[in-house]
């Protein structure tokens, strides 16, 4: 999920990978990492859409199918659940903040995507 | 190919806490100190090697969940954690005599090697700092 993030990742898929079913692999993900996959997903699709609208002159909408959401209302709506503000919004307000320094790419899509208790509807932070 | 190692990674337990050590105590330089979206990023190198950033990184999420980040804590206070650094100086037994007067804890006094004389502390997490006065011509035991 980490490396085909921008592919169009189905459930069935990913349990299938690893010779699960759907149910039991949601539910396997879950106990492991505390959060759906469903979820995983969408907080590095997020950080990644960050990263883009920071360093690269791409429309939001490219960037939204660049990091593989296939809607613009659902990728508007959910970096606003994530973010409190909309992709232009935190576009412009990234760029007359300081310069971001160099960060290696494994560190700032590790530690610094959404945390998982930033979505609206979970506050828990996932293994509650 | 591969020419060098950039960056390395250190777990600590307070970023402030490390600065006060590493560079305060050790006397290493900041080389970023940033504060990202969700982290604050902060890595330090030794005086005059900016090309070698230790990253000083705290274990936390969203990269790592709470029980691994209590499993890492706590391994890492045991010194078991595999993270650590061995740093060279000119003069060992000077610096130890400095660092032990800053309430630096040493694991081991300087002690005269074939390779040179060195010592070994723990920085204020646990991780295990080696520190080595490399002997002019370094000759192995037969």
């Amino acid at each position: 999920m980490d490396r085909l993030y921008a592919d169009a990742l189905d459930i069935e898929w990913l349990a299938g990978s690893v010779h699960l079913s759907r149910a039991h692999f949601i539910r396997s993900f879950r106990d492991t990492f505390g959060e759906t996959p469903h979820r995983y997903l969408q907080r590095r699709r997020i950080e990644r859409a960050m990263a883009l609208l920071r360093d690269t002159d791409r429309s939001v909408t490219e960037i939204c199918f660049d990091v593989g959401f296939a809607s613009l209302g659902t990728f508007s709506r959910t970096f606003r659940d994530v973010l409190g503000e909309s992709p232009s919004g935190y576009r412009r307000q990234r760029a007359q903040g300081e310069p971001r320094p160099y960060i290696p790419g494994c560190i700032e899509m590790t530690w610094d995507r959404p945390p998982s208790g930033t979505f609206g509807e979970d506050s828990t932070g996932g293994r509650a | 190919m591969i020419n060098a190692i950039s960056h390395s990674l250190l777990w600590v337990f307070d970023q402030d806490e490390a600065l006060d050590f590493y560079v305060g105590k050790l006397g290493f330089d900041i080389h970023t100190d940033a504060q990202l979206e969700h982290m604050r990023f902060l890595t330090v190198n030794a005086p005059g090697q900016p090309d070698r950033e230790v990253m000083l990184m705290l274990p936390k999420p969203p990269a790592v969940d709470e029980s691994n980040a209590e499993a890492v804590r706590d391994i890492v206070a045991k010194g078991n954690g595999g993270g650590g650094l061995i740093v060279t100086t000119d003069d060992c037994r000077a610096d130890y005599e400095r660092l032990v007067a800053k309430g630096v804890e040493f694991t081991e006094e300087p002690t005269e090697r074939f390779y040179g004389i060195d010592c070994a502390m723990r920085d204020p997490f646990g991780n295990p700092v080696r520190m080595t006065q490399p002997a002019a011509d370094p000759s192995p035991p037969a």
